[in-house]
């Protein structure tokens, strides 16, 4: 994986920077955005266990990620604690992902993605339209952010500290996850599904539980999402969340650990930055997109290592010249 | 306000300044001293609902410019973020004005669930707001001391029209239809329980989707009502009026309106279909006001249009900041004065009419029956009766009002319902 060959001491520049990254930014503003960054990735590093290593495009996340923010939103409102809210949220949540599996998986490619896309309008709907539960689209709101271990998670550098926290344990799950032989399995599955069948695994077993594991961390991610904005409406289970996790997967670089989180930092850092100094800027997101698919079908990530590596392959071709590197 | 006021408390403002500023011995020029005051609006310039999002920035920088933007003596700088239209983005946004900019008070945002996504944040950044947005609960069951509404609650002109069809139009039998969503039941429920408590009976209620290609279905089912009852927003009035009079239900059932349905913004949108529409509407472009009189001649100056609610409720939000600034004088920076002196405001001109608030921060103010007429060779919404000084609670008392779940869908109950 780029992330595992990439020199250590990057990683570690990478993880202090973020650790320190309230420090030297400041202004509370800028760590929010920081930490809705770090939110999304969680949401799109989930999503790419099905779409890069299961080569399962879905469409409904959306219908996930906001059945954890209800489930949660509503135990809270119903006066429960946090602890408990949150627990039960992820365990509707990955109930849900079960159901969502077992219907969706009764086939792939096109089909799976309608189907998602069916299941994420049917939670898009529940929300909007069941009134005495969900309160419709006036939403719910969440009161307080938990204070766990008696540290409250109101201030905006805490909230990034936590959010931090909960990124770094996604990632390193991610990693192992990929690396082990559940997830060679996973992508045997879906480069060569029939001869992963001949070999006697059970595809369909594998490709459950990859649903089930993405669906635990998109309640995660469902769970920050409410924590952060304390209100949930039905807008969050719509279509264009499903499609903007997709993007962010997409563009940043399917099957890589590093491609969803510099996928998730372009769609964040274009709605809530760049919005306030471009009044197009939906037009400047879709020119980045056109761009990244054209010059780098791979998605972002990858596609730099390759020009890099070329750059790179370049520059060392030509005799004596390239003596002085600018890496 | 009169010319001479302002004019009055500016120099008091700048006299405040020059004073504040002692190592300077003479009048401070004519522009206010220190740092100015920051206004954030919070409206939509992307997605479905950026035209009244558009129209509310309209209404801002015509008041804005009218004032040489300075308010109560301090040199005004605005900052427009765009929400997006959804409540993610309006609580980002509302970080951004909040904390990165440090606004001292927020106009906006546009849709209820936007405003109902930031209410919590922005009293406990104790920043006051000033929204358009007319989620009953914001100023009722779920009140804050630094949310202000200067517009109306989604039922507030709906209880008026109510009055209006039951006892000057001796309508009987009334069905409703508008968009499936919370603006709708509020507006409806608004209607149904004033036409009800005077003796009428709504017998039918219909809810299309909010985005419904064809309301042929919906209209179809209407039959043996005096009048139908319609809350539309957006551009859905349009593709709904069209439908009616195609169908040939406007020469037998005459068709009544909510604001947002029969907004003077949407008269260049219709044609003659509309014709003879009532509304009952918190701003009319055909108010009698001085100061409206100028709203309209610069919104037609600057930017050709006749300006509807969207672009008056952010005129008079502006107002009502002139004026708590005016109050406060020097101590304007402080938020929660600010907050405090917003609800004591009472403008006698402004483009609506009187304006004053109750003490959850619900504007009292007039409402217009209007009815849509063709004068040389325009539409307009002519006043055909007002109703002063209307609350948010009608003629109901207060704490019984709120003693009552929230409007809704099925709230209170429709008892008289058919087939």
């Amino acid at each position: 994986m780029s992330w595992m060959n990439a020199p250590r001491w990057a990683t570690g520049v990478a993880i202090a920077l973020l650790i320190t990254l309230p420090f030297w930014v400041g202004n509370p503003y800028y760590i929010n955005v920081a930490s809705q960054i770090l939110l999304f990735a969680v949401f799109a590093l989930a999503l790419n266990v099905l779409v890069g290593y299961g080569g399962l495009v879905s469409l409904g996340h959306a219908g996930l990620f906001a059945m954890a923010g209800y489930a949660g939103a509503l135990m809270l409102d119903a006066g429960h604690g946090h602890l408990a809210a949150d627990l039960t949220a992820i365990a509707v949540t990955v109930l849900a992902s079960a159901v969502f599996g077992v219907l969706a998986l009764r086939s792939t490619g096109i089909g799976f993605l309608m189907i998602t896309l069916a299941l994420g309008q049917i939670v898009w709907g529940i929300a909007y339209r069941w009134q005495s539960l969900t309160n419709g689209d006036n939403g719910v709101n969440v009161t307080t952010r938990p204070a766990p271990f008696g540290i409250s998670l109101a201030s905006a550098d805490n909230f990034y500290f936590a959010t931090l926290l909960v990124f770094l344990v996604a990632l390193i799950t991610m990693a192992l996850f990929v690396r082990s032989p559940f997830g060679a399995s996973l992508r045997g599955t879906r480069d060569q599904a029939r001869r992963m069948n001949a070999l006697g695994y059970n595809v369909w077993l594998i490709r459950l539980v990859a649903f089930l594991f993405s669906g635990f961390w998109t309640g995660v991610a469902g769970l920050l999402f409410i924590y952060y904005n304390q209100f949930i409406s039905p807008q969050v289970a719509a279509l264009q969340t499903s499609a903007e996790a997709l993007l962010m997967v997409i563009s940043g670089g399917t099957a890589t650990l590093l491609g969803p989180i510099a996928g998730a930092a372009i769609v964040v850092i274009m709605k809530n930055v760049v919005s306030a100094y471009v009044e197009r800027w939906n037009l400047v997101l879709g020119v980045i997109f056109v761009a990244i698919i054209t010059f780098m079908p791979e998605g972002l990530v990858p596609g730099s290592v390759r020009l890099w590596k070329l750059a790179w392959r370049a520059m060392r071709g030509r005799p004596a010249k390239a003596a002085e590197p600018s890496a | 306000m009169s010319r001479k006021l302002s004019r009055r408390t500016f120099m008091a403002g700048t006299a405040a300044a020059g004073a504040a500023a002692t190592t300077f011995n003479f009048p401070a020029p004519a522009i206010a001293q220190g740092a100015p005051f920051k206004i954030g609006l919070l409206t939509v310039k992307t997605g479905p609902l950026a035209q009244g999002g558009i129209q509310m920035e309209q209404g801002l920088s015509v008041f804005l410019k009218e004032k040489n933007n300075t308010l109560g003596g301090r040199k005004i700088e605005l900052i427009v973020a765009d929400t997006g239209g959804n409540p993610a983005g309006a609580k980002t946004k509302a970080q951004e004005v909040i904390e990165r900019d440090k606004v001292n008070v927020i106009l906006g945002p546009l849709a209820a669930f936007e405003l109902l996504a930031i209410t919590d944040y922005v009293r406990d950044n104790k920043t006051p707001l000033l929204s358009i947005a007319a989620a009953e609960d914001v100023t009722q069951r779920k009140a804050n001391p630094f949310v202000i509404r200067p517009s109306a609650t989604s039922a507030q002109c709906c209880h008026v029209m109510g009055d209006y069809a039951s006892k000057d139009l001796k309508y009987k039998r009334a069905a409703t239809i508008s968009e499936d969503f919370a603006f709708g039941y509020e507006q409806m429920s608004g209607f149904q329980r004033v036409f009800e408590d005077n003796g009428g009976k709504v017998v039918k209620k219909l809810w299309p989707p909010l985005v419904t290609p064809d309301y042929t279905p919906y209209i179809a089912q209407i039959k043996d009502v005096d009048c139908v009852f319609n809350g539309f927003a957006g551009s859905n009035p349009v593709k709904f009026m069209r439908a009616y009079a195609d169908l040939g239900l406007k020469a037998k059932i005459p068709l009544l309106s909510g604001w947002t349905a029969m907004d003077d913004a949407l008269l260049r949108s219709v044609g003659d279909e509309a014709i003879g529409v009532l509304s009952a509407a918190w701003y009319s472009a055909d108010g009698p006001t001085a100061s409206n009189k100028r709203f309209v001649a610069a919104m037609a100056k600057e930017f050709n249009v006749l300006p509807g609610g969207y672009s008056a409720g952010m005129y008079v939000a502006g107002q009502c900041v002139e004026a708590a600034i005016q109050k406060l004088g020097g101590k304007s920076d402080d938020r929660v004065a600010l907050a405090e002196a917003l609800h004591a405001v009472s403008l006698a001109d402004t483009p609506r009419g009187p304006v004053k608030f109750d003490k959850l921060g619900n504007v009292i103010g007039d409402v217009f029956i209007r009815k849509v007429e063709k004068k040389d060779g325009k539409l307009v919404n002519t006043i055909v009766k007002r109703y002063p000084s209307v609350s948010q609670f009608w003629t109901y008392q207060e704490a019984a009002f709120l003693a009552q779940p929230v409007y809704g869908r099925d709230a209170p109950p429709a008892k008289n319902l058919e087939q």
